[in-house]
């Protein structure tokens, strides 16, 4: 089948592309099913545009740091903080 | 710096204290959405951390070690402030619509290859990302903060949370797809601003 005779509707292969994907993109799958996942996307052009989506945005939340940053640790925190630990390894 | 910490050695122990708390910090203000929330948090988190450390097995599992407590946490914080009810997010909710171009299918997505690179997160983005982390519900968001931001393995997150590898693999997908629809929300806004600015 090639792209221009794929049904106009989220078929049964695109809707398993959709439960799957993550598990498909963190290489998750059991190696045959990760290999029916792939012929099916190669060969649909809407999956293909849901797999580079969902693909950006993971690496988006990837490479998101939150920039805060907590306040100064008060130093009789940090003292007790030391004491705990010395406390436990001692 | 765990090594070194659990053989008496305290010449780590700034950093370690200093890399951790700043991490959990992060995590619970994801978590709680509350600045002083957070800093409480991290603060019991790293106290309980350092009167347990004899409790620490091996250096290898010092990180999902300190997010377990960080995680309880976190939880014992919100059963304190607010309950939030939990919701669950269904798999169909994120199957985007399709349309009809001639003969070809098209996803009606925004267009995800106009994002360059370089703006991935910059300014606006990444107000976007934070909210959209924020307004998932609680079950789905630990799962994303432990698996995609702290990049923890599937079995690593399920230790921490007590869930089976199963579940942190549903969770983590429908928390994806959710963040995943929320961006393309925001894409396509800023894609129709330049096409109408351009008209005018």
């Amino acid at each position: 089948m090639n792209r221009d005779q794929i049904p106009p509707a989220a078929s049964q292969d695109c809707r398993e592309v959709f439960a799957l994907l993550s598990e498909y993109l963190d290489v998750e799958l059991p190696p045959e099913e990760c290999s029916r996942l792939r012929e099916h996307i190669e060969r649909c052009a809407p999956c293909v545009e849901f797999v580079e989506s969902l693909k950006k945005s993971i690496e988006l939340c990837r490479k998101f740091q939150p920039d805060a940053v907590p306040g100064p640790l008060p130093e009789a925190t940090r003292q007790e903080l030391l004491a705990a630990w010395k406390k436990a390894s001692s | 710096m765990a090594r070194a910490l659990m053989s008496g050695d305290g010449s780590g122990f700034e950093r370690f204290v200093e890399h951790f708390r700043t991490k959990i910090f992060r995590y619970t203000w994801l978590m709680c959405g509350d600045r002083e929330d957070a800093e409480e948090v991290s603060q019991e988190t790293m106290l309980k951390v350092f009167r347990k450390f004899d409790q620490l097995d091996t250096p290898e599992h010092v990180r999902p070690w300190i997010f377990r407590i960080a995680r309880n946490e976190c939880l014992m914080k919100r059963r304190k402030s607010q309950f939030a009810p939990e919701v669950e997010l269904s798999l169909d909710d994120f199957i985007p619509a399709f349309q009809q171009e001639g003969e070809h299918r098209k996803l009606e997505i925004a267009d995800w290859s106009a994002l360059p690179d370089q703006d991935l997160l910059q300014g606006e983005l990444r107000d976007v990302i934070a909210g959209a982390i924020r307004e998932l519900p609680d079950t789905y968001r630990s799962v994303v903060l432990l698996r995609d931001i702290e990049q923890l393995s599937t079995e690593a997150t399920g230790q921490i949370l007590l869930l089976s590898p199963e579940v942190v693999k549903t969770r983590l997908h429908r928390g994806r797809l959710a963040l995943r629809k929320k961006l393309d929300a925001y894409l396509g806004r800023k894609q129709e601003q330049p096409g109408k600015e351009g008209g005018a």
